[in-house]
């Protein structure tokens, strides 16, 4: 009897696993396919950033609780740190893209101490945060190593081919984290601390490192993101790579598909981005608004986002 | 009594600004030993079971355990070497289920435990293992915490004021359980405010007032002590 429900649940579990499977499955084809079809290569590489950029705060929302309204800092470092191992070091592209993320990752690793804030003070301070990053780039004094408020230019390395499938790559593996941290215990663990960080301590979580491991992680994703972003461009100012909206896309579309799920950030930027180019072509003065407006509604009326829709019939959605 | 101690306690001060919630307490404990914590309400007591599991470091004085200093170390590292507690206002999971919860202080805790299964019949929660925690009454929340402490391998388990709220069938049961933890080899503290509760689980209570230890001994001297009488069930008796 026992035995039988033990099979059935191993069975359940390696279901779910398949089903989870399907979801970076169908990313990379989809993404590596469409350029065929459809000839704007320029959204579907910005559709692939976002959808990787919403995974990361996916991570660290979804199964920690802490909203990062600064997470464009990251995303910046990591295109400021790939500009800077191509001019002053002359790496190759692929090796520069690794160094922004790397970059990133020190830089999350110097942030630490923000994660003892919770709730709206952390959101700030991750803001305020990102506001001095990008300063310190930005800085003439910095001149000689960030070329300070003029920019990078990259054309040299300018390969719109390669750093489209690099960012297809980096999508697939970043979801295929989100998968992988879904389903063990790690993040049964993550979400008891954001539950209760007490009990969690109680049950032997180790509450601080299991933070910053999903902290770095996600800092990781975003600065690889950033650096393929700069890569792609090979043209870019520090408020390109340091725009604010950068990381108010990526959370409203984790926030509109549904955080805590694999599905959900994939589904909002799906929508979301499309619609972006859809209306925000003719118009795009709404954008802000609509997306002001979307924050808000979301979290009273719809806090698990879409794919909660579907949850709440007892569905599972990987 | 004779017993080397698994846990010692020494001169506990614990400020919360001017106030002095522990004002130099001392005790220790044997494994397999109850030790009964009463006291009026503000006494000190959960601020002593805090201390112990992690929750504060005291201001000065030490906390030992299984000859180690282990005043400053974090509550995860105390759950792993075997100390546990409950919550007086019960702390699960909530989004996770009955079963998810144990299983996961079964995973992360101390071995050897109760298994998830075991732990779950236990407390009596197994018919409702696959519910959400959140969908559970306060006193099975209360079970919960025990069932999850109790997975995650403890020898020091604190268990804070467990019996409130619980009917007097539900009481027994609730000593009943905690004397076969004791018999193998855990020691327990427990917080009370129902001494009736008390006086059955173990004749060794530690009277607190103000921070202070007033009184250690049996529960029946206790009750004869003046300074005990005067503080703890008022001045008129």
């Amino acid at each position: 009897m026992l035995n039988t429900q033990l099979v059935e649940a191993g069975k359940r579990q390696r279901g779910r696993l398949l089903i989870n499977g399907v979801i970076p499955f169908l990313v990379l084809v989809g993404f590596s396919l469409s350029p065929f079809v459809y000839a704007n290569q320029a959204i579907l590489f910005q559709m692939m950033a976002f959808m990787a950029l919403a995974q990361g705060v996916n991570l660290l929302y979804g199964f920690t609780g802490y909203l990062p309204f600064g997470y464009v800092g990251f995303f910046g470092i990591g295109a400021y740190g790939m500009a800077i191992s191509i001019q002053l070091l002359h790496f190759p592209g692929l090796l520069a893209v690794v160094m922004g993320g790397l970059l990133s990752a020190i830089i999350a690793i110097i942030f630490l101490p923000l994660l003892r804030l919770s709730g709206a003070y952390f959101a700030i301070s991750s803001l305020a945060a990102a506001e001095v990053l990008s300063n310190v780039v930005s800085n003439s004094a910095m001149i000689h190593i960030t070329n300070g408020p003029y920019g990078e230019q990259l054309t040299q390395s300018y390969h719109p081919v390669t750093s489209y499938v690099a960012m297809v790559i980096v999508l697939v593996l970043t979801t295929v984290t989100v998968i992988f941290i879904r389903n063990m215990p790690f993040g049964r663990a993550l979400m008891a601390i954001r539950e209760d960080p007490v009990s969690a301590a109680m049950a032997g979580i180790a509450v601080v490192r299991s933070r910053s491991i999903v902290w770095l992680l996600s800092a990781l994703i975003a600065g690889l993101t950033g650096a393929i972003f700069g890569w792609h461009l090979s043209v870019f100012y520090p408020n390109t790579v340091f725009d604010l909206n950068i990381s108010i896309l990526a959370i409203v579309f984790t926030l509109f598909g549904g955080y805590g799920t694999v599905t959900g950030p994939v589904l909002g930027s799906i929508v979301l981005y499309g619609l972006y180019n859809a209306i925000g072509i003719s118009d795009p003065q709404y954008f802000q608004l609509i997306y002001g407006l979307l924050i808000v509604a979301l979290v009273l009326f719809l806090p698990g986002g879409i794919i909660s829709l579907i949850q709440r019939r007892g569905n599972y959605v990987p | 009594m004779s017993r080397e101690p698994i846990l010692i306690f020494e001169n506990i001060v614990k400020k919360f600004g001017a106030f002095r919630a522990l004002d130099g307490v001392s005790g220790t404990l044997a494994p397999g030993e109850i030790l009964g914590l009463v006291g009026p309400n503000g006494s000190g007591k959960t601020t002593l079971i805090n201390v112990i599991a992690g929750l504060y470091y005291p201001d000065s004085g030490g906390v030992r355990s299984q000859e180690q200093d282990i005043t400053h170390w974090p509550m995860h590292k105390r759950a792993r070497m075997g100390i546990n507690r409950t919550f007086q206002i019960p702390k699960p999971f909530k989004s996770l289920s009955v079963e998810e919860n144990i299983a996961l202080a079964y995973h992360y805790g101390r071995k050897p435990a109760m298994s998830p299964q075991q732990a779950l019949d236990f407390v009596g929660l197994a018919p409702v293992k696959n519910q959400l925690a959140l969908q559970l009454n306060s006193s099975q929340q209360k079970l919960l915490d025990l069932a999850r402490a109790l997975a995650a391998g403890p020898r020091i388990l604190l268990i804070d004021e467990l019996a409130a709220g619980l009917s007097h069938q539900e009481l027994q049961v609730v000593a009943d359980h905690l004397q076969a933890l004791a018999q193998q080899d855990i020691a327990l503290i427990v917080v009370e405010h129902h001494l009736g509760f008390v006086n059955q689980l173990t004749e060794r209570v530690m009277v607190m007032n103000a921070g202070k230890e007033i009184f250690q001994g049996s529960l029946s001297r206790a009750a004869q002590d003046p300074t005990v009488s005067a503080v703890y069930l008022g001045t008129g008796s």
